[in-house]
């Protein structure tokens, strides 16, 4: 299972995160929110000085594409774990 | 002196910033702030007795404006954290049109760190072929949005 966090920030933001958290794993930027909107993720307003930012969400895709899980948190303080995360992957096998 | 009421403030005052701060970080704090929460409670404790002491021994202990104004405060400082903790947090849009499970996940491309284009594509095909080399079951892509640290 491979982990892709996505957001607005521009891809130096997330370059300088990662290098302060040793984070390893794939950052994606969505600027422009495009992908967030396909989505039906958006979060108006909700950024700093009023950008429009991605509410929290996670997929689990398998390898053709199909949604196998998916965590909505209705609480933006309450996000899916990785003990969650960990056994929705035992869904591909 | 009456440090009891200047106590119960300044807790309630750390009790609203250490959530930020520190205790929303993990799970355990952060999912129901059950730290903040004992933190108003102590200083809640703290500002009873000094409110008591500054009304009851009038003579010995100062406090009788300086009490009532930093519980008011405190109560304030409380009551925004509860907004924050309890109404704020959970003003999400619906989603209603996100994937589904047992949808085609929406493709996509966007840059990564370095700039380069990822598409979802991409990285289903790679997903597939690591599996289809090492002969194991298929694995998948995991897509976390998130707020963005700003």
């Amino acid at each position: 299972m491979r982990p892709i966090a996505i957001s607005v920030d521009t891809p130096e933001i997330s370059r300088s995160l990662c290098a302060r958290r040793g984070y390893t794993y794939t950052f994606l930027s969505d600027v422009n929110a495009e992908v967030i909107k396909r989505y039906d993720l958006l979060h108006a307003g909700a950024g700093k000085n009023g950008q429009d930012i991605a509410r929290p969400a996670e997929f689990l895709l398998d390898s053709s594409g199909t949604v196998r899980w998916v965590n909505l948190t209705d609480d933006f303080r309450v996000r899916a774990g990785p003990e969650q995360m960990i056994e929705a992957a035992k869904l591909l096998q | 002196m009456n440090w009891p009421i200047w106590a119960g403030f300044l807790i309630s005052l750390a009790a609203l910033g250490s959530y930020p701060l520190f205790f929303a970080q993990f799970p355990v704090t952060g999912d129901v702030p059950w730290v903040n929460f004992s933190m108003f409670g102590a200083a809640a404790v703290m500002l009873t007795a000094g409110l008591r002491r500054a009304f009851s021994s009038q003579a010995l202990y100062r406090g009788k404006i300086a009490g009532p104004i930093l519980t008011v405060a405190s109560v304030a400082v409380m009551g925004f954290f509860v907004f924050l903790v309890f109404f704020e947090s959970r003003g999400l849009p619906a989603s209603h049109g996100a994937p589904q499970v047992g949808q085609k996940a929406p493709d996509f491309t966007l840059p990564d760190i370095n700039g380069n284009p990822v598409s979802l594509a991409g990285l289903l095909a790679e997903a597939q072929a690591t599996a289809d080399n090492n002969g194991q079951p298929p694995r998948g892509v995991l897509l976390i949005f998130y707020r963005g640290y700003w």
